[in-house]
């Protein structure tokens, strides 16, 4: 509100009042959030119900133990505004094995997936997927006489340019573990927990 | 009616003493009653009386190891847990094989558990303490799901318990099987299968404390049948243990210091402000603190459905209720306010319509305990994490004392606005001038002759909107609704629970006759365990809400809103619930004495005008200032 319409107590005179603004400003980025959580049988299932039921759409989602006994930790990656990611943030930390939830979106980090892409090769063009994958960090870790899988780790854009440029081969198949990150420097997120 | 109560008695007596029932000739003077049991005196009852006799003589003292089902009964004891509302099934009957052993706890038979899921609730709502029900495996599981959402929505703290077939057999959809955990997983605060009688303890005790502490809500614990039987020497753990094993579960409940002084800031500058009260209010039983902030800062209060009751109607700040049936001056205050303090509500579609024309010139101060409902729904100016009694407390040493004559320009404006919006001709249908019997007229009049201290639990549709509107309340925890999940059939089922939970208070369920005929088993619950709930039909032989809906935004396409009824009068007699009927106004205030002046349940059946509209009216999808007030010929002035 600018000049206070409102200043003597009266009601202003508007005819058209001002629109509320909604929460959030729609602009969508890629957040990723990292959800610690109790090692409990059916964990997963009420984090994915949850971002579900709330129509928040998961991009990829990797989970594993912690250092900690009793402990999981999740990566999720979604895409939304910065208030709808919030909103899932505290969704999450209302479902009762959920210890700690932080977007680490704008911190240092390193971020990586790994992928296997199954391509298709013959003699004639093997020696060029290698090359390709190897100038990308990828490997070949299992050679057949008209397929390679070639397995790489990276960022999800390095991920996602490696497999366009194996596309022209043939790609037969594909798996992605989806990202896992960490903070860079000292910090921890398991240290940070409180007992 | 004499022979009415004696068949009530008789239906009672039966109940206390089973073995009555094989005797013919005990039944109410005078009458005669068919039955299987051959006559006293004859030969076959003399043999049956031997064959009786020989069977109680071979019963072995049943063996008698602690088990599961006692560890559950002992757990619920320690929580408090007097009453509890259920229906017996196979995996369960472990429980009622001991259940008898514990008579700390009233066990009420329910017909159907969503009754005993409602009941809960209305024993939480009215009470402020746990409520709890229980149901066997699959369909016994299934039919609680209703109550549980309703509890959910609207953050009523019931412990729900199922049974489950054995572990071993899980997965294997056996006979009553269902995933109730998967069911339950999306509507309860949380939920627990336990398969292991050593765990019973923990679960239950972490189950009271999660219904309970924050935000409320309902937690489902279901038990295998093989942890309910298995033999068991497992202690039960300490509240402090129970805290330290939920290391996720920790609520705020201290506002922060710095949006706490921002509040008070905000506060001091706002012209023309206005709390919102909501359900939270009740749920830290910060009524007084309430009115406290209000009486000091001047400030009128008005209130969301489930926030009736916070504030006494009668007290001089408080404005009214809200939302899309809401008091016209309550919803133009909202729309002129220039701060909106809103405690314990959660800005749903129903108290705002459109978002983007809502109270447009308000800065907001959003007082919740759930951080995912602060900015949710609207962006808020200040946000504040807690307990809505602890703010208030923290805040009002931290507010500047106001003297009514500073705000008198502004009180002045808004009783003018209450004034104009009482009189008009829509509050109320008005039909009572017609010698029509109308809905708002029985509910001030329910109100009126009851003191305004009974409970009064609505149902869903125009009924609940008749009740939040004119009911008149004047003490917390004295109305019931479905808000959220707006459950048809939910009063009756719910005035049982809080009629057990507050027996000394008056209780009425306030139904349409749609709602009454969804959960209309439940009769015979009162009558067999003496529940003294005041029934109100409001017949208007059609699906009110429905119908409304369908004359103003579906262009009088009435598909399904008419709806047969049975004589409610005989209905009531052969539960042998006294009944008594009125059509006419002059008729309502001695049907509703005559109810009240009976000892156990009774029954009013008010039929009242068939085609009466709840105005205002906020269709979906405008906003606060869209309200429709009337609808087809203009009303008389």
């Amino acid at each position: 509100m600018s000049a206070d319409p409102l200043d003597n107590g009266q009601l202003p005179a508007h005819s058209v009042p001002p629109s509320r603004a909604l929460p959030g400003t729609g602009e969508k980025h890629r957040h990723v959030l990292v959800v610690l959580v109790l090692d409990k049988p059916g964990v997963l299932n009420r984090v994915s119900s949850l971002m579900r039921a709330r129509n928040f759409n998961i991009e990829s989602l990797a989970v594993s133990h912690t250092a900690r006994d009793g402990v999981s930790r999740m990566t999720i990656v979604i895409h939304g505004d910065d208030v709808l990611v919030e909103q899932a943030a505290k969704q999450l930390y209302r479902l009762i094995d959920v210890l700690k939830v932080q977007d680490v979106t704008n911190d240092p980090t390193v971020e990586h997936e790994l992928a296997f892409i199954k391509i298709r090769a013959t003699e004639r063009n093997r020696s060029e997927v290698v090359s390709i994958a190897e100038s990308h960090r990828g490997r070949v870790v299992d050679l057949a006489t008209d397929s390679v899988i070639v397995e790489a780790v990276g960022t999800e854009a390095e991920i996602d340019a490696l497999v366009a440029l194996m596309a022209g081969f043939g790609v037969k198949e594909l798996v992605r573990t989806g990202t896992v990150v960490m903070a860079r420097g000292s910090g921890s997120i398991e240290e940070a927990l409180k007992r | 009616m004499a022979g009415v109560l004696s068949f009530a008695e008789d239906v009672k007596r039966r109940h206390d003493n089973p073995m009555a029932m094989t005797k013919a000739g005990t039944g109410p003077p005078g009458r005669t009653r068919r039955s299987h049991v051959p006559g006293d005196g004859t030969g076959a009852s003399a043999a049956v009386e031997q064959a009786r006799k020989d069977m109680l003589r071979e019963v072995k003292p049943r063996k008698r190891v602690r088990i599961g089902a006692d560890v559950l009964l002992e757990a619920l004891i320690r929580q408090g847990v007097d009453t509890l509302f259920s229906y017996p099934g196979g995996v369960i009957l472990p429980i009622y094989d001991v259940l008898g052993d514990y008579p700390e706890i009233r066990h009420i038979l329910v017909r159907h558990e969503q009754g005993g899921a409602h009941a809960a609730d209305g024993f939480a709502r009215a009470t402020g303490k746990v409520g709890v029900c229980m149901g066997t495996s699959g369909p016994g599981a299934t039919n609680l799901v209703t109550g549980i959402g309703t509890a959910q929505l609207d953050s009523i703290p019931i412990v729900a318990i199922t049974g489950n077939v054995p572990a071993a057999l899980i997965g294997k959809d056996a006979f009553q099987e269902i995933d109730i955990t998967g069911i339950t997983l999306p509507t309860t605060k949380h939920n627990y299968l336990v398969r292991d009688a050593a765990d019973i303890p923990r679960v239950v005790a972490e189950a009271f404390h999660i219904a309970r502490s924050g935000r409320p809500g309902p937690v489902h614990i279901d038990l295998t049948k093989d942890a309910l039987q298995a033999e068991t020497s497992v202690g039960h753990p300490s509240q402090a243990d129970i805290e330290a094993g939920l290391p996720g579960f920790r609520p705020n409940v201290d506002g922060h210091p710095r949006q706490l002084k921002a509040a008070a800031s905000e506060i001091a500058k706002a012209r023309r402000p206005l709390i919102l009260a909501g359900h939270g209010v009740l749920v830290a039983e910060a009524w007084d603190d309430l009115a406290a902030l209000a009486e000091k800062t001047q400030i009128p209060v008005a209130w969301t459905l489930l926030g009736i009751g916070a504030m006494d109607e009668t007290h001089p700040l408080a404005y009214g209720y809200m939302g899309m049936h809401g008091w016209k001056h309550v919803n133009r205050a909202i729309q002129s306010a220039d701060l909106l303090i809103a405690i314990g509500m959660r800005f749903d579609d129903r108290v705002t319509g459109n978002v983007r024309t809502y109270a447009p010139y308000a800065r907001i101060v959003h007082v919740d305990i759930d951080p995912a409902e602060i900015g949710k729904n609207v962006a808020v100016e200040v946000p504040i994490v807690g307990d809505a009694g602890r703010v208030l407390r923290a805040l009002l040493p931290m507010v500047e004392g106001v003297v009514p004559a500073e705000r008198s320009a502004y009180h002045e404006e808004l009783a003018e606005w209450k004034r104009e919006s009482l009189a008009s001709s829509w509050h109320g249908s008005g039909a009572w001038r017609d010698g029509l019997l109308s809905a708002d007229y029985v509910v001030e009049r329910i109100a009126e002759l009851s003191g305004h201290d009974a409970a009064l639990v609505a149902d869903v549709g125009q009924n609940q909107m008749w009740v939040a509107r004119y009911g008149g309340f004047r003490r917390p925890w004295s109305h019931l609704s479905s808000g959220g999940l707006g459950t048809m059939g939910y009063a009756l089922p719910a005035a049982m629970g809080a009629a057990l939970g507050r027996p000394d208070k008056e209780t009425w369920a306030i139904c349409g006759d749609g709602g009454f005929q969804m959960t209309l088993q439940e009769l015979m619950t009162l009558v067999q365990d003496d529940i003294a709930v005041k029934i109100a039909i409001f017949d208007n032989k059609k699906l009110g809400m429905i119908r409304q809906w369908q004359e103003i935004v579906y262009a009088g396409n009435y598909h399904s809103a008419a709806l047969l009824g049975p004589d409610y009068i005989k209905l009531a007699e052969a539960y042998g619930i006294p009944a008594f009927r009125a059509s006419r106004p002059d008729e309502a205030d001695e049907a509703i004495r005559a109810a009240q002046a009976v000892k156990g349940p009774a029954l009013v059946w008010f039929e009242i005008a068939s085609e009466q509209n709840v105005f205002p009216m906020m269709p979906a999808g405008k906003g606060l200032s869209d309200l429709i007030e009337t609808w087809g010929e203009e009303p008389e002035e």
